[in-house]
């Protein structure tokens, strides 16, 4: 998932009366509130995409906030300052009391988005979630067909489900995001999804590249793009934002182990972001679990969920730039991008503290460029599906259709 | 479909902000706030007092009267920053114009 605050490249024009308002009150100073969080309300979804942001060991229904839990901690969020929600999952529309917390979100105003697989959602349940205050849908798309789409999602007729549900998302005028995950085996349909997405009348496309931890790690060699493909994406990208402007806003997340510099993950840690998992952890970031020997802290422990933002290890271990070491310490760009992200860190050196290998200045870089460029030349195009029996292969004839 | 989005913004206009952005006074930060998919922004004084007076009733020129009566300016200039004003807010997708049948 991209950031979710703009960085400042829109809406920054001196005549509009408008400024980014996280430029304005830099977090990294106080720590202030996030302006928005992302509750993951469940780990169940019925797609199985190998490339998953959920952790690999995925909380189980039975561990998941109850409803009045989460009304409590969307009242909680809204009494501390956070602005927006943004309701994800897992499938969010799993959770048979999603309209009741949408409502409670609105009750209690916060401004609702809705991330979606879109695919058990009827008319009448986004309907309900509309008149309940929703203000914006994101949906996910695997392709612009069925063919790559409905493999990939490890779901057949999802792709046509989500067709329909876009359409619906507009006709009861609420604004769309379609959200389009890419890598080696789609990349190819780019730019069919940007006509799709202006066809479905879409505000906003994201083309996010897959980033590679958890379920996307264990599928990295059938995932990864060639250094071709990412070239020809940025062209494409660059060429539809020039074109579509004023149509469609385009979000592009590039692919960091092909990038100079890291990307600054989350805004940085605990800087601007937290999001709250389906049994209520409190993390700095969705993969954060991934990382062994850090501590999160539950909204069903004795602690304020301002408290634990504020004062608990886990949040305060890579905060800022003190915990930082060579080559990150006297980096000129220790504050642009707080040395990466500490979840590919980790995944990839065994210390979250370390630079993440995505960048040049890392000694570890050289190395995982070239299995990149080794894994994306193999013909390994097989997918180990997401699911909760931790993962399960895709059948022998049906990958590289 | 795309087109309806990018309004022009004229004296007759009745513009409104869509139902997603909404306008509120943020008590934590004490400042205004346009909230937006995936963004928050915070306009100025002036935007604040122009986006609240953007209800879908009122035209662009009642609310250059408005102003115009109450800092005591020459109309030409107010009706050019605001229209201004307003156009830039609604390439941004943060107005729309009122539509016949009001929901």
């Amino acid at each position: 998932m991209s950031d979710i605050l703009t960085d400042g490249k829109a809406a920054t024009a001196p005549h509009d009366g408008l400024s980014v308002l996280e430029q304005r009150r830099s977090t990294a100073e106080t720590f202030g509130i996030p302006l928005a969080v992302l509750a993951e309300l469940t780990h169940r979804c019925p797609l199985q995409c190998p490339y998953c942001s959920n952790p690999l060991e995925l909380d189980r229904g039975g561990t998941e906030l109850t409803t009045e839990e989460w009304k409590k901690v969307l009242t909680e969020l809204a009494e501390i300052g956070v602005l927006q929600i943004h309701f994800s999952g897992g499938e969010p529309t799993a959770r048979k009391d999603l309209v009741e917390l949408v409502q409670h979100a609105s009750d209690v105003g916060l401004y609702s988005n809705l991330i979606t697989s879109a695919v058990l959602l009827t008319r009448e349940k986004l309907s309900a979630l509309a008149d309940a205050g929703l203000c914006h849908v994101q949906i996910s798309f695997q392709g612009n067909e069925p063919m790559v789409a409905d493999r990939v999602a490890g779901l057949k007729k999802s792709h046509e489900k989500k067709l329909e549900v876009a359409k619906w998302t507009r006709e009861l005028d609420l604004p769309l995001t379609v959200n389009a995950v890419m890598h080696r085996q789609n990349l190819h349909q780019l730019s069919d999804i940007i006509q799709m997405a202006v066809d479905l009348d879409a505000d906003r496309l994201e083309v996010a590249n897959v980033q590679y931890y958890g379920w996307a790690l264990k599928n990295r060699a059938a995932l990864m793009p060639t250094v071709a493909q990412i070239e020809e994406t940025s062209r494409i990208v660059e060429e539809a934002e020039v074109r579509l402007k004023g149509i469609l806003a385009i979000d592009y997340v590039v692919p960091d182990y092909y990038a100079l510099r890291p990307k600054k993950c989350m805004g940085g840690w605990g800087r601007q972001f937290f999001n709250i998992s389906p049994a209520g952890k409190i993390l700095p970031c969705h993969a954060a679990e991934s990382i062994t020997g850090l501590e999160f802290l539950s909204v069903r422990s004795n602690h304020s969920i301002a408290w634990i933002w504020q004062n608990s290890e886990a949040f305060n271990r890579y905060r800022g730039t003190g915990w930082m070491p060579e080559p990150c310490k006297s980096c000129e760009f220790r504050e642009v991008d707080f040395g990466g992200c500490r979840c590919q860190a980790f995944a990839l050196t065994g210390d979250a503290g370390n630079t993440d290998p995505a960048c040049t200045l890392s000694p570890m870089h050289e190395q995982i460029f070239k299995q990149a460029e080794q894994e994306a030349a193999s013909d390994n195009n097989r997918f180990l599906y997401r699911n909760f029996a931790g993962g399960t292969l895709e059948a022998e004839d049906k990958h590289g259709a | 479909m795309a087109v309806s989005r990018n309004i022009s913004v004229s004296e007759a206009s009745r513009p409104k902000l869509p139902r997603h952005a909404k306008l509120k006074f943020d008590e934590t930060r004490q400042v205004w706030v346009i909230l937006a998919p995936e963004r928050v922004l915070a306009p100025d004084e002036i935007a604040v007092e122009v986006l609240q007076l953007c209800d879908g009733v009122r035209s662009v020129s009642d609310m250059i009267d408005q102003l115009t009566a109450k800092y005591a300016a020459p109309r030409e200039a107010i009706a050019t920053d605001v229209v201004a004003m307003l156009q830039d807010l609604a390439d941004k997708g943060f107005l729309t114009e009122a539509r016949e049948k009001t929901s």
